[in-house]
């Protein structure tokens, strides 16, 4: 069980990015935040993956309270953030340094194989596609096999077709081991391919506004109308975020910009 | 008709044109030698018809006879010798220092406040000013030298080390945080690697500063070293050896770079340069 019990982020400047946010995850769930910029989705997969320690609140998992990095979650950035100067297997390995060789080896060339990257294993990472460099680091975030993945907006700067590829891509990775994903994204689609659970946020501080529960049974058919159903009451939502978070000063711009706001 | 004769013209002119690349391909490593050697065979047949004595400047035949015959008479390789093991241990010295002391203002804010404006402050000396303290401090002797050569090859490095440090990508070092790296690992693991390109520029710099200064130390009361060599001609008012005395730190200066770039490049394969041919 992943628990945040109140866990609020003040940053330095004064500027509350989060602020009592409590969310119990169950092993194996799939929680994707969703919100406009500036709800503070991304500073709390921070703090959840104890990149950035929340300023009060806890995060727990197993009842274990997560103040640094640790070796059960593993966390995959908006960007591949691969290491240039190894390769695509060293990549893979890298959190495996300290077992033995022949381990490591075993492990880097299923996990490959597992993304469809088999043939990669030797390429350095500046010679793959933007999709396959994504594969490679959400491989190397799941080689160790941590009970918590956090991907942080993903896939939100590969082209549409391979973004929904990926998206299938994840599921099918997260069925081998059933870890607790947490996606942060602002692609409703996303959203409602991936979730058991739909976290809506709003901004000034950043808050939970709604959590919206996802039935639909996998794979989901992003053409279907249960699949357009559960779009609308998302999309819903989050303009209701946004009218929970207005503030006289920026209502009118808010206005204008109409629901198209939270993105 | 008049199609067939197109398209063998064209054939022709393909085949023309990949026998012209061809023979550009195998030329253009020469090209850069058409201006020097022009010069030099110009200026051969200057002297050699008489329109100058060629005895300040003199031919590439003479200045080729004063190397053959330095060379078997041993002196060259002797000078040779003590120019390269003063630049090796300069070098050596003001790597390790430069190295060092780049990491650490990189790596930690504070000793980057506490020492960097003083370094900083000691770069803007021009090195030859040194040269008298360092002989009443260290002596006319070798110590006097390596430590000029030292503090030449210091500062291209202590810069390029520093900077590249601190400007290694916040997100690269959030993968080694995300990994559980701290410390000596972050360092071997995440730094190192991501400075190495900036690096490997910083050594070939300082080894190119560490050339100049051996002359610059060698002026100075040295019996030895191709610096000794280039005074020597001068004293005794022989050109050729001189310049035979400049070719020599020519060929040494260009052969020690390309070495260390040979010797480099494997450790830099991974990287994603335009310039990759």
């Amino acid at each position: 069980m992943l628990t945040l019990d109140r866990v609020g982020k003040t940053y330095s400047g004064g500027l509350r990015a989060l602020d009592g946010v409590s969310l119990d995850i169950a092993p194996g769930e799939i929680v994707v935040v969703i919100g406009g910029s500036g709800c503070g989705k991304s500073t709390l997969l921070r703090a959840i993956s104890g990149l950035d320690a929340p300023s009060d609140g806890s995060v727990r998992l197993e009842g274990e309270r997560i103040v640094a990095p640790h070796e059960k979650i593993g966390i995959v950035f908006q960007e591949p953030r691969l290491l240039p100067w190894l390769s695509v297997a060293g990549n893979v390995g890298f959190g495996l340094e300290h077992r033995p060789k022949r381990e490591r080896e075993e492990r880097v060339a299923a996990a490959l194989a597992r993304v469809g990257l088999a043939d990669k294993a030797g390429v350095w990472p500046r010679q793959l596609s933007g999709g396959q460099a994504q594969r490679v680091a959400i491989a190397r975030a799941l080689v160790p096999r941590p009970q918590v993945l956090l991907l942080d907006e993903p896939f939100s700067a590969l082209d549409a077709f391979t973004r929904a590829d990926l998206q299938d891509h994840l599921l099918d990775l997260w069925a081998d081991g059933r870890p607790t994903l947490v996606v942060v994204t602002h692609d409703v689609d996303e959203a409602i391919v991936l979730a058991d659970r739909i976290v809506v946020m709003q901004p000034r501080p950043g808050r939970i506004s709604e959590e919206i529960a996802v039935d639909l049974p996998r794979p989901r058919d992003r053409q279907s109308a249960p699949f357009d159903v559960a779009k609308r009451r998302v999309l819903a939502a989050l303009d209701r975020s946004l009218d929970r978070a207005a503030e006289p000063a920026d209502a009118g711009q808010r206005a204008a910009a109409g629901g198209a706001l939270w993105w | 008709m008049s199609l067939v004769l197109t398209s063998t013209r064209n054939e022709w002119a393909a085949v023309r044109g990949e026998a012209a690349r061809a023979g550009l391909a195998l030329l253009r490593p020469g090209l850069g030698l058409i201006l020097p050697v022009g010069l030099a065979l110009l200026w051969e047949l200057a002297v050699y018809a008489g329109w100058s004595t060629g005895r300040l400047v003199p031919p590439p035949s003479v200045v080729f006879a004063t190397f053959a015959e330095l060379w078997s008479a041993g002196e060259l390789q002797t000078h040779a010798l003590a120019t390269m093991s003063r630049v090796a241990a300069g070098f050596v010295c003001g790597v390790a220092a430069g190295t060092v002391l780049g990491a650490i203002t990189g790596y930690s804010m504070l000793s980057h406040r506490l020492v960097d404006p003083t370094l900083q402050a000691l770069r803007s000396i021009p090195s030859i000013a040194w040269v008298p303290l360092f002989i009443l401090w260290f002596g006319i002797f070798e110590a006097s030298k390596i430590i000029l050569i030292a503090v030449g090859v210091f500062f291209p490095v202590y810069l390029g080390v520093m900077g590249a440090v601190i400007s290694v990508d916040r997100k690269i070092v959030e993968v080694g945080r995300a990994f559980r790296l701290s410390g000596f690992a972050m360092v071997r693991r995440i730094l190192l690697p991501a400075v190495l390109p900036a690096y490997v520029l910083s050594l070939r710099a300082g080894l190119g500063l560490g050339w100049m200064f051996v002359v610059a130390a060698e002026f100075l009361g040295a019996s030895t070293g191709l610096g000794f060599l280039l005074i020597d001609g001068q004293q005794l008012g022989k050109p050729a050896t001189i310049v035979a005395a400049i070719v020599a730190f020519a060929i040494l200066g260009k052969a020690t770079d390309a070495l260390l770039a040979l010797a480099t490049a494997p450790l830099l394969r991974w990287e994603d340069r335009h310039g990759r041919r």
